[in-house]
């Protein structure tokens, strides 16, 4: 008998047992997975930034707007190739649970020079988005989530902004990245811009944040200071970071929640440990007298832990595949019903590759303490048991 | 009865490694269930704590929070003077507010957090009785002296007594700290209102919370203040708008934390299901003699499932135990309604000590259902021959 074919029938000797220990390995696997996924989308953002755009906002805190006059003084400063910005509007949909983010930008250019990983479809929104106030532009995720079309009125009730507002969808964008955040809701500034000057004069002509396109990404950071330096003392001081600090800021904030997660994420794999572990443990004490006889037949410890390991890796593989295969639906799933939470939802090549290394590693370690006590029984001992 | 379970329990201390794995393997996925309603509980125990009931809050209407709502000095004076709200000492127990965020440092690893700085006035003590000065004492009226609460002081930078803090052009001088029972408070920062205002050049205010004469009569408030003409705002029960800042956070780790429990729980299952079909098919003959002696098919299902029940329970207990450590940990994350760090720590409830061992108990007996379905199944002299 080949050394594989036995190494097959030993590991499907109890079939039941091999089946529950696969079934066991693999739901685990898709948990980690899963967990996994969470914890990338975190990061998404920081992931999607771009290394040549640099967020500056105020230095007290991101709640404190700054003012429409510092954009000139930016575009002035060496390594800057253009300053845009963005606003948060903060307005609930119907009920506070259907969050998702609104961001007033300035212009059509806005998407075209700053964030060209932005498709809008059709294309001449970005035309209406110059010229009509009340246009706003949808990423695809949220436009599924909620159903929307191009040509829907959506009304928003203002907090930042008291008041009632009303946009006319002209345009759902996607991302040339799996990255990129789908879930934004865009419109122009001048609609918050032409209504504070009416209502309330003191707070117009401010925005939330700066966004700055930069020549050379390895001068980000004498850039940064440049703006910084420039804006000091002023009353209103700028903190200027990369997108990706920007974006790691966020992440940052939710530090703890990621960091359980991670913990979690880990004590799983313990749990598909003890599953085929337990397998193997069984499997050992059933074959005592096996082992002693192919050691009697000369089989070296080697080609014994080959057999022990390769058996327990065979079935913490499958439970792998079996995971894997399953995450993909199960993700898209759990997705959708974590939208509100995040603006994109990616599967990670990373995630399949830990999912699998993670089946792996357990695969191997469950096979250490059957090796250690088949070597560890004397020949003649392991002959005399009889079960 | 007593013999079942004798003969249970022995058949466990049998086979002590597989009892130890299924254990270890159910005590980790109780575990982690526990840790997550427990960070959930606390969590959602902070923020519903921070509101009293005997107290209502004024904020703009559609502001949802205190950090984005702007209210006019002559509203205020116009909401401390209803009827309702309770006098001492001949004026009303209320306290006019402006909560700004600052960015703070962590002690710990230099993260940036958002933190509340709250202006404020004598009444607020009163208001709030459980806020208790616990370290140096009480701000000067009218200077840049400040306030820390408990968790501020400790994870923050500059922010401990005898420390400075710079924020808005001024450096703060922290000259007490206070405690307020593990309430939301504690993550934040109180001075004094009108330094505070010209601090940040905001002549507003952020909120009115006040001291009802009668708690029972809150509509009643509402109602007169959401209908005065001169007032464009939103009353709620202190409680409540508290509450409500919970509801986000708490459905998250709610949602991810259950879904991933049940899924690697459902692992754990199939671990529990390998032990005990190892168990039943290794006393095939002892099933035999117990049904030759006049056990019956239920008494040996019993049999089993009391096993495997004594297995889950151990599980369940084992995590419980190791959670219940957890609530020495104090964690923090964004409060994403108001934006702002929030301290808080896992908290363990009757439910959740209920709950988990609880979920111990089933995934024992769902894990035991099958084998000892199998064992009573079984047929006398079939199993007797098997020796």
């Amino acid at each position: 008998m080949s050394f594989f074919r036995l190494l097959f029938k030993n590991a499907f000797r109890h079939p039941l047992r091999a089946v529950l220990t696969v079934g066991g390995v693999g739901v685990a696997i898709l948990a980690f997975g899963l967990l996994r996924t969470v914890i990338a989308a975190w990061y998404a953002g920081v992931e999607s930034a771009a290394p040549d755009r640099l967020i500056s906002r105020n230095k007290i805190s991101i709640t404190f707007p700054l003012p429409l006059a510092q954009k000139a003084q930016i575009e002035r400063l060496p390594g800057v190739v253009g300053v845009t910005h963005g606003t948060w509007f903060g307005g609930i949909y119907k009920d506070p649970r259907n969050f998702f983010a609104q961001i007033a930008m300035e212009s059509p250019e806005s998407f075209t020079k700053f964030y060209p990983e932005i498709v809008v479809d059709p294309a001449a929104a970005l035309d209406a988005f110059g010229t009509e106030p009340q246009a706003a532009i949808v990423g695809s995720a949220l436009a599924e989530r909620f159903g929307w079309k191009v040509g829907d009125v959506i009304p928003l009730k203002g907090t930042i902004y008291p008041g009632d507002w009303s946009f006319i969808i002209r345009g759902i964008y996607t991302g040339r990245k799996e990255t990129t955040d789908v879930g934004t809701f865009y419109f122009p500034w001048n609609a918050i811009e032409q209504r504070l000057e009416k209502e309330w004069p003191d707070r117009a002509g401010h925005v939330g944040w700066w966004i700055i396109k930069i020549d050379d990404p390895a001068k980000a950071a004498a850039i940064s200071q440049g703006v910084d330096a420039a804006f000091e003392n002023s009353p209103d001081e700028t903190l200027t970071e990369t997108e990706a600090a920007f974006q790691q800021s966020f992440v940052a904030m939710s530090g703890t929640i990621i960091l359980s997660l991670k913990v979690i994420s880990f004590l799983i794999i313990g749990v598909i440990l003890l599953v085929a572990a337990n397998t193997m443990a069984m499997t050992a004490r059933e074959r005592v007298s096996e082992y002693a006889v192919l050691k009697t037949l000369g089989f070296g410890g080697r080609r014994i832990f080959l057999l022990i390991a390769g058996e327990s890796i065979l079935l913490a593989g499958l439970g792998g595949v079996l995971g894997l295969v399953l995450l993909w639906p199960t993700v898209h799933g759990v997705g959708a019903m974590l939208r509100q939470y995040f603006p994109a939802f990616p599967t990670d090549p990373v995630t399949f590759g830990m999912g699998a290394l993670a089946a792996l590693v357990v695969g191997l370690a469950a096979a250490i303490f059957p090796y250690w006590r088949a070597m560890s029984l004397p020949i003649a001992r392991g002959l005399r048991r009889v079960d | 009865m007593g013999l079942l379970l004798t003969y249970s329990v022995k058949n466990l201390s049998s086979r002590r490694l597989t009892t130890l794995f299924t254990v270890l393997g159910m005590g980790l996925v109780v575990f982690v269930f526990a840790a997550v309603l427990m960070l959930a509980y606390g969590l959602e125990h902070t923020l519903v704590s921070t509101g009293s009931p005997q107290n209502a809050i004024v904020i703009r209407d559609g502001s949802n929070t205190e950090t984005v709502s702007i209210l006019m000095r002559d509203q205020a004076g116009a909401v401390k003077t209803d009827p309702l709200v309770a006098l001492k000492d001949g004026l009303p127990v209320a306290a006019n507010e402006i909560v700004v965020l600052i960015s703070g440092t962590k002690r710990k690893n230099g993260d940036a957090a958002n933190v509340v700085i709250r202006g404020t006035t004598p009444e607020a003590f009163v208001l709030r009785p459980e806020v208790k000065l616990v370290n140096g004492r009480m701000p000067a009226p009218g200077t840049s002296e400040v306030l820390a609460g408990a968790s501020v002081a400790k994870n923050f930078k500059g922010c401990g007594l005898g420390e400075k803090v710079h924020f808005a052009g001024r450096d703060w001088d922290v000259v007490g700290v206070f405690d307020s029972g593990g309430r939301s408070f504690d993550s934040e920062l109180w001075g004094d209102v009108e330094q505070v205002q010209q601090a940040f050049r905001r002549p507003i205010y952020s909120s009115i919370t006040v001291q009802l004469r009668d708690p029972s009569r809150f509509e009643e408030f509402k109602k007169r203040l959401e209908s005065d003409p001169r007032l464009t705002v939103e009353a709620q029960r202190e409680r409540e708008y508290y509450e409500r800042q919970s509801r986000a956070g708490t459905t998250f780790i709610r949602v991810i934390g259950l879904a991933v429990t049940i899924l690697f729980g459902l692992g754990a299952v199939f671990g529990a299901m390998i032990t005990m079909f190892a168990a039943v098919s290794s006393r095939m003959v002892e099933i035999g003699t117990l049904r030759a002696l006049g056990f019956s098919r239920s008494s040996v299902l019993r049999v089993f499932l009391i096993e495997s029940l004594v297995l889950g329970l151990l599980g369940g207990a084992l995590g419980l135990a190791a959670a219940s450590f957890l609530s020495f940990i104090s964690v923090s994350t964004t409060n994403w309604d108001t934006f702002s760090e929030l301290a808080f720590r896992f908290t363990l409830s009757p439910s959740i000590i209920l709950g988990a061992v609880l979920f111990g108990a089933i995934m024992g007996v769902v894990g035991g259902f099958l084998p000892a379905y199998r064992a009573a199944r079984a047929g006398i002299v079939g199993s007797l021959r098997k020796a």
